[in-house]
């Protein structure tokens, strides 16, 4: 029978905090940077100019259809090669994360303002709002509704993905449980206390998601 | 025509295409201040096409059109003689078979939001305007209700408030009861007959042969995207020249 010690590792527990810090640190700055990058992306994917529909399309491709862990190591490792000047892990894996989430978000901005119905569109119009109007008024308020439970559901991998930092020792949660690790020696205590900790961050999280998509349900 | 009698409305030889289909051949219109013009015609003769082009949302592929004595352009804004599509639409109204009624805002926002907007109206001036017209369409007590809680009938009396809040000098009216329960189309009709009562212009698609009968100043039956035959009421609708329209009327009467 395993003799269960959390008290040793709980001794670490600023550690834990370390940890906890920078993963709510990397979460809200790369969903705040995605957001940006998400919205103009989907803006140019809307645009009537072909060249901007193409440069958005292949950034988000590029992003959705390689693994993060990849696209990590490869910001941080093979991006100064191509640069001629080194970045730092910080700024490798933020800009990673950034970009990953945000071809994603432009994805779900999309897909919800084309469910807005189009006479929607039309009824702006006709009472003279230009297209910057009705997406502002009109538009949007609705598309938000409908793209709320996708984007918080996005999110909420996103905080899951902060934990590919590791890779390129950012002092992140699954990080630093590695330190208490090799600190305490106790694996099963310590990856069990970080799991519990990513599941206490991200099950209200989904059940908020939930309840948004039956109260739309419900309101439609 | 006198130089008093300029058109609302006037276009030449008007055509419009979706892809290789062509739906409106040449429409020759003027439309006058005061006039209710019905427009008539089979399913598919391109009656919503030819109302969607009066206010450009749809753009036409060809031919003249003018704006009180003003060339329209085809851009968003006005720019010297010439009037945008953007200025046309605020002094043009519209009102849908479906409504389009804007579900995130209550039924008094609805009617201010354009004022608001792109009027420039301030808030109070906008809501003083609204009321007025809700009180006139019936739906005062309305006011700060969203629009899933109203019937059809009182969906389409807002979206026809909504219109009037931007002050139009023409209201197009696409098939505005087709949507509806047939005990809730002599609401909204009724609405309309008042506003033609207080010389409205007004472009109305519709198939209530009796009302147009009855309110329109002239009557125009298209087919094929032409204008095929167009008079009075009198003589159109009980002297039908054309076997075409005999055989469309004789549907109605049945
Ligand atoms: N956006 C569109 N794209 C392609 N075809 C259209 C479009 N709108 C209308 N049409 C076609 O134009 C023709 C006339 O349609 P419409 O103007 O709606 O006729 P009506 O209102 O008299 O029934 C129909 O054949 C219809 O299929
Ligand atoms: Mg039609």
């Amino acid at each position: 029978m395993y003799h269960w010690d959390f008290y040793t590792v709980l001794q670490s527990f600023d550690l834990f905090l370390i940890g906890i810090w920078a993963t709510f640190i990397y979460t809200v700055g790369s969903i705040a940077i995605g957001v940006v990058v998400g919205l103009l992306t989907c803006f140019a994917r809307l645009s009537r100019f072909p060249a901007l529909r193409i440069l958005a399309r292949s950034y988000q491709e590029l992003f959705r259809c390689t693994p993060l862990l990849v696209q990590i190591l490869w910001a941080y490792y093979a991006l100064p090669m191509v640069l001629g000047f080194s970045i730092s892990n910080t700024t490798a894996g933020l800009l990673t994360l950034s970009l990953y989430v945000g071809s994603f978000y432009a994805e779900i901005f999309r897909g919800g303002i084309n469910a807005v119905d189009k006479g929607q569109r039309e009824a702006a119009a006709a009472i003279g709002m230009s297209g910057p109007q009705s997406m502002r008024y009109i538009i949007m308020p609705q598309a938000v509704k409908k793209m709320l439970p996708a984007f918080i559901n996005q999110s909420v991998i996103q905080v899951k993905n902060t934990s590919l930092l590791y890779a390129i020792s950012i002092a992140e949660l699954t990080y630093m449980t590695s330190v208490v690790n090799s600190e305490t020696y106790r694996p099963l205590e310590s990856y069990t206390l970080a799991a519990i900790m990513y599941f206490c961050m991200l099950f209200p999280l989904t059940q908020i998601a939930d309840q948004f998509e039956r109260r739309m349900r419900r309101s439609d | 025509m006198t130089q008093t009698e300029t058109p609302i409305i006037s276009v030449r030889d008007l055509t419009k295409s979706f892809g290789k289909l062509q739906v409106l051949n040449g429409i020759d219109l003027d439309l006058m201040p005061g006039e209710l013009l019905s427009l008539i015609g089979p399913s598919g003769s391109g009656k919503s096409t030819l109302i969607r082009c009066l206010n450009m949302l749809e753009i036409p592929t060809s031919g003249m059109f003018r704006f009180k004595g003003l060339e329209v352009r085809r851009k968003f804004r006005s720019e010297g003689e010439q009037i945008g599509v953007g200025d046309l639409r605020r002094r043009v109204g519209m009102v849908f078979q479906h409504f389009n009624l804007f579900p995130h805002l209550t039924v008094l926002q609805n009617i201010t939001k354009g004022p608001l907007v792109v009027l420039k109206q301030d808030a109070a001036e906008a809501e003083a305007t609204a009321m007025t017209l809700l009180d006139e369409v019936g739906l005062a007590e309305k006011r700060d209700v969203y629009p899933t809680h109203l019937s059809g009938g009182q969906k389409q009396r807002v979206a026809i408030a909504r219109a009037l809040a931007m002050k139009p000098d023409v209201l197009l009216l696409d098939e505005v009861t087709s949507a509806l329960d047939p005990e809730l189309v002599g609401e909204v009709l009724q609405v309309i007959r008042r506003l033609a009562e207080t010389g409205m212009t007004m472009v109305l698609v519709t198939h209530e042969m009796s009302f147009a009968a009855d309110t329109a100043s002239r009557i125009i039956f298209m087919e094929q995207g032409r204008i095929a035959e167009t008079g009075s009421p009198e003589e159109l609708l009980h002297n039908p020249k054309s076997e075409r329209l005999q055989n469309f009327l004789a549907r109605f009467h049945a």
